[in-house]
């Protein structure tokens, strides 16, 4: 017992506590408002669209910061889970009354499409050194929001309809589009709950940490740190970077379907090029790789523009130049220096504890 | 003190080392960098156990002959058998599952990680779960990353950095991330150990025990080495076998003392004065 108490606060694993503590925290205190004081819908309906964030965030930064990898498509994926998701409730709603397990299937099914997707993108991509993967990804999520533009889907007592490019899909009295076109899904029944993001994001921070802390993690590190290095000890750099790709993939089309859920229409370009660069403003800003960070920027990233409603029609503005920002000191030797050694100032100010082991 | 003798090939082994394949053959290697040939007609074979020397100016082609070796640049002619294994289809990775390992001269370390964990990657290979063993942490996850540490301790413990395993390997002083570079080499269980200028950079203290720590290396762990070295005195002391490269040519082969005394290799050094880069 006291092994794993200090197993959870010891300096190698704090940060992964805290997370979990903001993730916690923030779900007790959002029950606790809901419940007693009771908060404005406004705020009620930005919880579930939240978490998907932020799990479309931290899958993000498995490629982007940990592993390395520039990706310009997460969108994309939240797209193909999102529609499995909407698809896959539609069929099943007949069958199964229960609400909840129609959403759990809906969103493993989600993560499962999303990661075959990104297993068959990164397959050929992953061969190739640079930048290919930010341009494929780029390209993915365009070719995805065309396809689903063009896709009519209907369900009624004789099954699945579907037709490309023109709707030919003729239902019988009791029958329901799934999927319309441009339009996209048109009369989902909302199965979405904050509690469902809640657990979600838990599940993400799980598969994200107990992965950083196995020889995957150590071994896509080492891949992104020195890849000639890597390959002399004999990882397998593609397979490496492949294993992250996916499960960022999976991760991202869970966090598409609980999405698709939570809206009774979604259409397809909702999940643009713009998504995609919001969430991946996310990851950089809470620092690449850095877990608790992609979390604490998408909460005010995302929640705080959305509650200040006035502040919203500059949001891209905003995030444009925050990204500029960024990007100016992290390049600049000179200003990178200078942070680094006020942190290390204010580091060498703090009380020290225990002993100064190695130096 | 050693001796040499005649393989069936024509070329020279260490005696001990004669009924024995070979763990290095290469026949014509070659490279050209756009129509430059940075290294030319390298033949040459080490025994099992050997240490062996290459060396030659600055620019002579020694680090392009590692990285031939390990396949980080395509041979544009010739064969590399490792093992008597032929190396032509294979990439860095499989070239070091057959068996070699080596360093950089400029250090290759993971920077951002800890030394124990930058030894952990290199026995990545030996490690036997999967991801989702990994996710769900299964005691088969436990088992295998506690074999693994303690692997890491003990090969870390054996060139005394074990205080240092979880310090971040790029803020350790510069004879101790060259250490760690040997150290993590060493976890992939190579044959062939190649090191890349050990001693650059060294006082003469700490090259006296990079020597000690090479020839206990290859005792230790029954394995042949070469090294591409500057410092005359660490070479001629501890190779049993000197290859000398001028302009990506082999100019002279032999033991230390056919070296020393051989007029060409001697022009070559005295001609063309290193340039310390
Ligand atoms: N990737 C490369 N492209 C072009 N030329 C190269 C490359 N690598 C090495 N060379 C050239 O090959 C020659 C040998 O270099 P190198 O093997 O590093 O010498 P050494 O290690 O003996 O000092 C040098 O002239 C160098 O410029
Ligand atoms: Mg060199």
């Amino acid at each position: 017992m006291e092994k794993t108490i200090r197993k959870i606060f010891d300096k190698k694993h704090i940060s992964r506590t805290i997370s979990y503590l903001v993730v916690i925290g923030g779900f007790v205190a959002v029950q606790l408002l809901m419940n007693t004081v009771g908060i404005k819908s406004l705020f009620r309906s930005l919880l579930v669209p939240t978490c998907c964030y932020i799990v479309a965030a931290l899958s993000l930064n498995l490629v982007v910061g940990v592993s390395g990898e520039l990706s310009l498509g997460h969108a994309g994926f939240m797209s193909v889970g999102a529609f499995t998701g909407i698809i896959i409730c539609g069929v099943l709603e007949p069958y199964l009354a229960l609400n909840w397990l129609r959403l759990l299937i809906a969103i493993i099914l989600g993560g499962v499409a999303a990661a075959i997707v990104g297993l068959l993108i990164s397959i050929p991509v992953l061969k190739l050194q640079g930048d290919y993967l930010a341009i494929v990804t780029l390209a993915f999520c365009q070719i995805i929001k065309s396809l689903l533009n063009n896709i009519y889907l209907g369900i009624d007592s004789n099954g699945l309809h579907f037709s490309f490019i023109e709707n030919r899909v003729s239902l019988i009295p009791g029958g329901k589009m799934l999927l319309s076109g441009p339009m996209g899904a048109t009369a989902t029944t909302r199965l979405a709950t904050f509690t469902a993001g809640f657990l979600l994001i838990l599940l993400s921070l799980l598969i994200i940490y107990n992965l950083t802390y196995s020889r995957y993690g150590r071994t896509i590190m080492a891949a992104r740190d020195n890849r000639i290095a890597a390959e002399s000890v004999g990882i397998h750099i593609r397979n490496t970077k492949m294993l992250a790709f996916v499960i960022s993939a999976c991760l991202a089309g869970m966090s598409g379907a609980l999405f698709g859920l939570n809206y009774s229409t979604l259409q397809p370009a909702k999940f643009d090029f713009n998504l995609s660069i919001l969430i991946l403003v996310y990851v950089v800003l809470g620092g690449l790789g850095n877990i608790t960070g992609t979390i604490i920027a998408t909460l005010i990233l995302y929640a705080l523009p959305e509650l200040l409603r006035g502040l919203q029609d500059y949001r891209m503005l905003i995030y444009s130049i925050i990204l500029i920002v960024i990007m100016l000191i992290t390049n600049n030797r000179k200003l990178k220096d200078k942070t680094d050694a006020l942190i290390a100032d204010i580091k060498a100010r703090l009380p020290k504890k225990g002993s100064a082991a190695h130096d | 003190m050693t001796k040499l003798v005649q393989y069936p090939s024509g070329a020279y082994v260490l005696e001990r080392d004669a009924y024995s394949t070979p763990v290095l053959e290469t026949y014509h290697l070659g490279i050209d960098f756009g129509g430059l040939s940075a290294v030319n007609n390298f033949n040459i074979i080490v025994g099992p156990t050997e240490i062996s020397g290459l060396i030659g100016p600055n620019g002579a082609g020694k680090t392009t002959v590692f990285n031939l070796l390990t396949k980080v640049y395509q041979p544009s002619k010739g064969t590399i058998l490792v093992n008597g294994h032929d190396t032509s289809k294979m990439s860095t990775v499989d070239v070091n599952k057959a068996g070699v390992a080596r360093t950089f001269q400029n250090i290759r370390l993971f920077d951002k990680m800890s030394v124990i964990d930058n030894v952990k990657v290199a026995m990545n290979n030996s490690m036997n779960y999967n991801p989702l063993h990994a996710i769900f942490r299964t005691p088969k996850y436990y088992k295998e990353e506690k074999r693994i540490h303690q692997k890491a301790l003990e090969l870390l413990d054996i060139f005394n950095m074990s205080d240092l395993a979880e310090t971040t390997a790029g803020s350790l002083p510069y004879g101790a991330q060259r250490r760690l570079e040997i150290i993590r080499a060493l976890a992939t269980k190579p044959l062939l150990l190649l090191l890349d200028e050990p001693a650059a950079g060294m006082n003469p203290n700490e090259t006296k025990e990079l020597m000690e720590t090479i020839r206990g290396i290859r005792d230790k762990f029954n394995i042949a080495i070469i090294l591409i070295e500057h410092d005359m005195s660490l070479v001629m002391n501890i190779c049993e076998g000197i290859a000398v490269l001028n302009y990506g040519r082999i100019i002279a082969k032999g033991t230390p003392k056919d070296i020393q005394n051989n007029p060409v290799v001697i022009e070559a050094y005295l001609g063309k004065p290193d340039q310390e880069d």
